[in-house]
């Protein structure tokens, strides 16, 4: 209790000398190649206009994301993660976003325990047909994260 | 290590948004890079030229490209670096034109910053990047093509014609498809029957073409050049290896059933045939229809049955098939306007019927006998209104985009209504906009206005309603800026196009993408027009996206090009981004060969006599599940190791 009061202090300090604060926010997104990604170029392709502060990470599914990539990202200063993959039913691998939707509930449920706001994590659908979608979901998380600014510390 | 980054200016589309050069600038910065450069089209000769010099001349060891999305040229660049010496997995693209450039186009200061760091996160990648080598696997060079449709056709008698063995599975008991079901084609009004019934019997007679009609595809297993099929033969309650398509069975059949080829405008039989000239022409009971199913008596086809082919005890039959590549040619449905249209009637009005429909009653073997009547009273028309886009570009029922064929086939029908009816027959279009863009079409068009005196009503319909023993169809004029009725004795829906029933489920059994209105998608629009985002499957016709028989059949013939490249070799190479097991660390929880959709992982007996899991190089495809799933983490993915996705995050966070 007392070393995380200390934290605290030591995260608002931070805050009132300006390190943190005012910084721009970032966004780790972790695309699948074949749903997700492919949306997003779909999105770029059509020109539709989306938030700078996101930066998109490759991986062949969503079944390849370890929960500890998430953590890592929030280690490292994310101040927000957001996964996409491939709607359930449709993965290219039959069934590799059945078993990332169930490590990601658990993640999300996890994620207010360690201190993070619950908004600063999101795990989502998008088709590669779904530019729009796209589009429309990381505004929205990026616009809910900046709202909320940039992380106070850097522990978990 | 000494890496090479370039930077595209992809003419204006990266540099207009992006200060390329800027962007090279800063990258010649970074850790390990030895050569960063800007180029005006890096995927073009020079380009591809100055990198291969700059890996020759300069000793790179790994390569980074800043361009488009590693989708359009991912494999590009691959080739470009082999054929320069380097390992074609020591490179790396990072998309700054997709993921930058075109969405950040209002602020040319954000958008290089992060073209940079999207940059900065794919030289950490590459720097984590290790040669890697792809296996060989023999290729099964058998081709399924699921749906027995005009496409589908094509495309099985082209394959067979170059050698390869064809098995065609279609759901309905014959081949043919809708095109079976049209009166006559456009724009020549050559007789749909006369062209396409021949090319069935050539499928059907053909020394490499396998016919399976009435069965359907239930699993779909294994990879590009070894897939595993199951196929599902429903029971058809006639052993059709005996039926000789007599027909005697539907003649004394007691119990009627909707007739499904006549859209419903006729009846046929429970025990049928679904027209003459079927392929193969062999009978199956509709048993919701049969009065044995029904009621347990009956049995007149068992007895009437020359050949003794009715077995009323049949079941479904699963038959497994391995083939080497997948051609999905399932078609397309007409869009069902009676259930979203009910300022039309919602069908309850006898004489709107869809075109479909009127095709039949157009067509000399359909149910009229080729003589065009209202349904209510049997009475030749003397008026006949056509209304465009039902269930096409409009938004209200969910279907905004444009079927393609209906501005044709209405054109069509409006002709040969004047030619059935008598040239004296008022025939009115109501359209949004004609579109005829084929060859041939918009003269077709003129000629239904011009010489058939067919009138043209630019307007949506607003309303139908029966009156005094008239159809009063009520809409506007939007040229005149008039409200219009005309008492119509007839009405015919241009019916739009949605996809075949059941595309989506079909999609995800064979793993390949479909859009929100289940049209299958293709690997790139342009690029890749038949191809799918799964190696292998392969797309022909109105499955894809509504097609005329034209466009489809050329399709279909793309089709079978593309298959015949993959097939042509004997082997294929695998991709070597695949996952391995550091057997040191394995505690053998066999967790992976759980989650493994592929059965990749095996167990494997090692000297000292344990059993260590080990991943099948040539089967394993690459997901990574069992990477996330391994309790010790002792699976890693080749390409994508935990420590190069981890690197490309920090990069990512840094400022």
């Amino acid at each position: 209790m007392v070393a995380s009061a200390q934290n605290k202090e030591a995260g608002s300090a931070a805050v009132s000398e300006g390190v943190v604060q005012g910084r721009p926010i970032k966004v780790v997104a972790i695309l699948c190649n074949w749903c997700s990604y492919a949306g997003a170029d779909g999105a770029g392709t059509a020109r539709l206009s989306q938030p700078h502060d996101f930066r998109i990470v490759r991986v062949p599914c969503t079944g390849r994301v370890d929960p500890l990539l998430v953590f890592k990202a929030f280690e490292k200063g994310a101040d927000g993660v957001l996964i996409s993959g491939c709607h359930p039913g449709d993965c290219h691998y039959s069934e590799g976003n059945y078993y990332a939707r169930r490590k990601f509930e658990l993640l999300r449920r996890m994620v207010p325990h360690l201190g993070i706001e619950p908004e600063r994590f999101h795990y989502t659908w998008v088709s590669a047909s779904e530019a729009a979608r796209w589009q429309e979901v990381v505004t929205t998380f990026v616009t809910g994260v900046a709202e909320l600014g940039p992380r106070e510390g850097r522990a978990l | 290590m000494r890496i090479g980054v370039f930077i595209c200016h992809c003419g204006t589309n990266i540099a207009g948004t992006v200060d390329s050069r800027a962007v090279a600038e800063r990258a010649a910065e970074l850790k390990d890079v030895v050569h960063s450069e800007d180029l005006i089209y890096t995927c073009a000769e020079p380009g591809q030229a100055a990198i291969q010099r700059a890996i020759k001349e300069l000793g790179l060891t790994r390569v980074v490209v800043a361009a488009c999305s590693p989708h359009m040229h991912e494999v590009t660049f691959r080739r470009c670096v082999e054929d320069a010496g380097l390992n074609p997995w020591l490179f790396e693209m990072a998309n700054i034109r997709e993921h930058c450039s075109w969405i950040h186009a209002d602020d040319m200061q954000k958008a290089t910053d992060k073209a940079y760091e999207i940059v900065k996160m794919a030289v950490a990648k590459v720097r984590m990047a290790e040669p890697l080598f792809s296996e060989e696997v023999d290729v099964n060079k058998d081709v399924l093509v699921i749906g027995g449709g005009v496409a589908g056709i094509q495309t099985a008698l082209d394959l067979a014609d170059a050698g390869l063995r064809v098995t065609i599975v279609e759901r309905q008991s014959t081949i043919g498809g809708i095109m079976a079901q049209l009166d006559k084609t456009f724009p020549t009004i050559d007789c749909s029957a006369c062209i396409l019934t021949p090319r069935m019997v050539d499928a059907a007679h053909h020394e490499n073409i396998t016919i399976m009609a009435y069965s359907e595809i239930d699993r779909v297993a294994g990879y590009v050049g070894n897939f595993k099929v199951d196929i599902r033969r429903k029971a058809a309650m006639v052993d059709w290896t005996k039926c000789i398509g007599c027909e005697l069975c539907m003649q004394r059949c007691p119990s009627r059933a909707p007739d499904v080829f006549n859209s419903g405008l006729a009846e046929t039989k429970a025990i049928y045939i679904p027209f003459p000239q079927a392929v193969p022409k062999r009978a199956v009971i509709q048993t919701d229809y049969c009065r044995w199913f029904q009621q347990g008596k009956c049995r007149v086809c068992e007895r009437v049955c020359p050949a003794g082919a009715i077995d009323y005890e049949q079941k479904d039959e699963i038959v497994q098939r391995d083939f080497g590549a997948v051609v999905v040619a399932t078609g397309l449905d007409v869009f069902p306007w009676e259930d979203h249209y009910p300022q039309y009637g919602g069908g309850e009005i006898p004489d709107v019927i869809s075109g479909l429909q009127y095709e039949r009653m157009l067509n000399a073997s359909g149910p009229t006998g080729g003589h065009v009547h209202r349904l209510s009273n049997h009475e030749e028309p003397k008026t006949v209104v056509f209304i465009q886009c039902v269930g096409s570009r409009d938004e209200s029922v969910g279907r905004p985009y444009c079927s393609s064929v209906c501005c044709m086939y209405t054109a069509k029908q409006a002709i040969l209504t004047k030619s059935h009816c008598g040239m004296d027959t008022e025939v009115y279009v109501f359209y949004i906009d004609i579109r005829a863009t084929g060859k041939g079409y918009e003269e077709f068009v003129k000629r239904a206005q011009t010489e058939f005196g067919v009138k043209y009503v630019r307007g949506r319909v607003s309303k139908l309603y029966e009156e005094e023993g008239k159809v009063i169809v009520r809409g506007v004029d939007t040229l005149l800026g008039n409200q219009v009725e005309v008492p119509a004795d007839l009405v015919v829906m241009a019916s739009g196009i949605v996809c075949a029933e059941g595309a989506p489920s079909l999609a995800q059994s064979l793993n390949i993408s479909y859009d929100e209105f289940g049209f299958f998608k293709e690997s790139h629009p342009k690029l890749r027009p038949v191809e799918t985002n799964t190696a292998g499957v392969f797309l022909a016709g109105a499955c894809q996206s509504p097609k005329d028989i034209p466009t489809s059949v050329a399709q279909a013939s793309g089709t079978a090009a593309k298959v015949l490249v993959l097939l042509a070799k004997d082997k294929l190479k695998t991709s070597p981004q695949i996952a391995t097991v550091d057997q040191s660390r394995c505690v053998s929880c066999w967790k992976c060969i759980d989650v493994c959709p592929f059965s990749a992982p095996e167990k494997q007996e090692l000297r000292d006599g344990s059993v260590k899991s080990h991943v099948i190089e040539t089967v394993c495809q690459g997901c990574g599940i069992c990477v996330a799933t391994c309790p010790v983490n002792c699976i890693s993915l080749k390409g994508f190791t935990t420590d190069s996705l981890i690197d490309q995050i920090e990069e990512a966070l840094l400022t």
